[in-house]
């Protein structure tokens, strides 16, 4: 409260941030960084919901890549390598996949809001 | 349901003719008929909702305009102002799916989203269209998608395929995600069903856990609901921001 004063005092010049910020405390503006894009989608998610959507991506990554690396193999005729060259760029992918879930967007926010004006 | 003292928890998805001796010469389904009726409660619910056109609206309207604005805020906050064009595809997804979903809960009728040649088809549909919009607004740069920033070029060859596959991974993850959710549920509603006339049958010591698992499937029914609701949220969520990535590029 008192930081919030202390924005809202005489030497802010801005009376768009100033009144950003007593609509934000009013609850009248929906607060952005609570969209469900930012928090990855898990706010109402159950741990079970977390804990099956990470199997989920790190399997599926690792799905394409092993179909992508049979199919490749079957086409030029080396068996092993390319199947086992994509089973760890699939578990690699896999992996990002998972970090894109729950990895911060720094980057995201600014350019959500240049998109949005 | 329990034949000769198995349980058959899969035999609900099989598929059957529908509407006799026509639904059989052109092959279709039960899950077919549903998808009709899916189509037809979403255009059902609002046609009728919003007939009165009342300035104060009634139950039916008033689920109809909470149906159009949920969806179209979300994507307009998650595609941002380019979002509204998408809108009429995100709507028709989700009540596509939710109706999916939920008239599976329904006894004697067939969920079609349990199915993964249904879901996989509605993510192909889904991918392809965000590739689609991404190649129409930027041309060759949408390449550009698969080169993460900032890596130095000597890593480019190792990081471009997993950029790819990860791309790629989107349609098994979104099509099996939400296939097994429906899936797993309704496998676990035949189990426990099971158990009921199973345990029912067995004797009468046996009444007590028949009971249990009775109350057991109507707990289920109710995670059900809340699970045909969120998978069908988080499917249309996951699209928007899939098709945000196509107009931003990350």
């Amino acid at each position: 409260m008192s930081e919030e004063s202390g924005e809202d005092g005489p030497s802010s010049p801005s009376f768009e941030e100033r009144l950003k910020a007593a609509r934000g405390r009013q609850g009248l503006d929906a607060p952005p960084p609570l969209s469900a894009r930012d928090t990855g989608d898990m706010g109402g998610m159950s741990p079970w919901g977390i804990g099956l959507r990470v199997g989920v991506e790190l399997v599926s990554a690792l799905v394409v890549a092993v179909a992508i690396g049979y199919g490749l193999d079957r086409l030029f005729g080396t068996k092993p390598i390319l199947i086992a060259v994509f089973v760890l760029l699939g578990g690699a992918a896999g992996v990002l996949n998972v970090w894109r879930l729950f990895a911060p967007r720094p980057t995201r926010g600014p350019k959500v809001q240049d998109g949005g004006r | 349901m329990a034949a000769g003292g198995s349980i058959d928890a899969l035999g609900q998805f099989k598929l059957e003719p529908a509407l006799g001796h026509i639904g059989a010469s052109v092959n279709f389904t039960q899950a077919n008929l549903m998808m009709v009726v899916a189509g037809v409660l979403t255009f059902g619910l609002l046609w009728l909702g919003m007939r009165p056109r009342a300035m104060v609206p009634g139950r039916l309207q008033s689920a109809a305009e909470m149906a159009y604005e949920t969806i179209y805020g979300m994507c307009t906050e998650m595609i941002g102002p380019e979002g509204r064009q998408f809108f009429p595809f995100v709507f028709t997804l989700f009540f596509f799916i939710l109706f999916g979903n939920l008239l599976g809960v329904f006894p004697l009728f067939f969920t079609f989203t349990s199915h993964i040649a249904v879901t996989l088809a509605l993510t192909a549909f889904v991918v392809g269209l965000v590739t689609v919009v991404a190649i129409r607004i930027h041309g060759w740069h949408f390449l550009s998608y698969f080169v993460p920033e900032g890596v130095p070029a000597l890593l480019l060859p190792l990081l471009v395929p997993i950029e790819i596959l990860s791309y790629v991974s989107r349609l098994i993850s979104l099509s099996v995600r939400l296939f097994a959710n429906m899936m797993a549920g309704h496998v676990m509603l035949e189990v426990f069903g099971a158990f009921v006339v199973m345990l029912g049958g067995a004797g009468i010591i046996f009444l007590l856990p028949a009971a249990f698992s009775l109350a057991v499937n109507v707990a289920l029914i109710g995670f059900e609901l809340l699970v045909a609701t969120l998978q069908a949220y988080v499917f249309a969520v996951l699209t928007c921001i899939y098709l945000h990535d196509a107009v931003h590029l990350h």
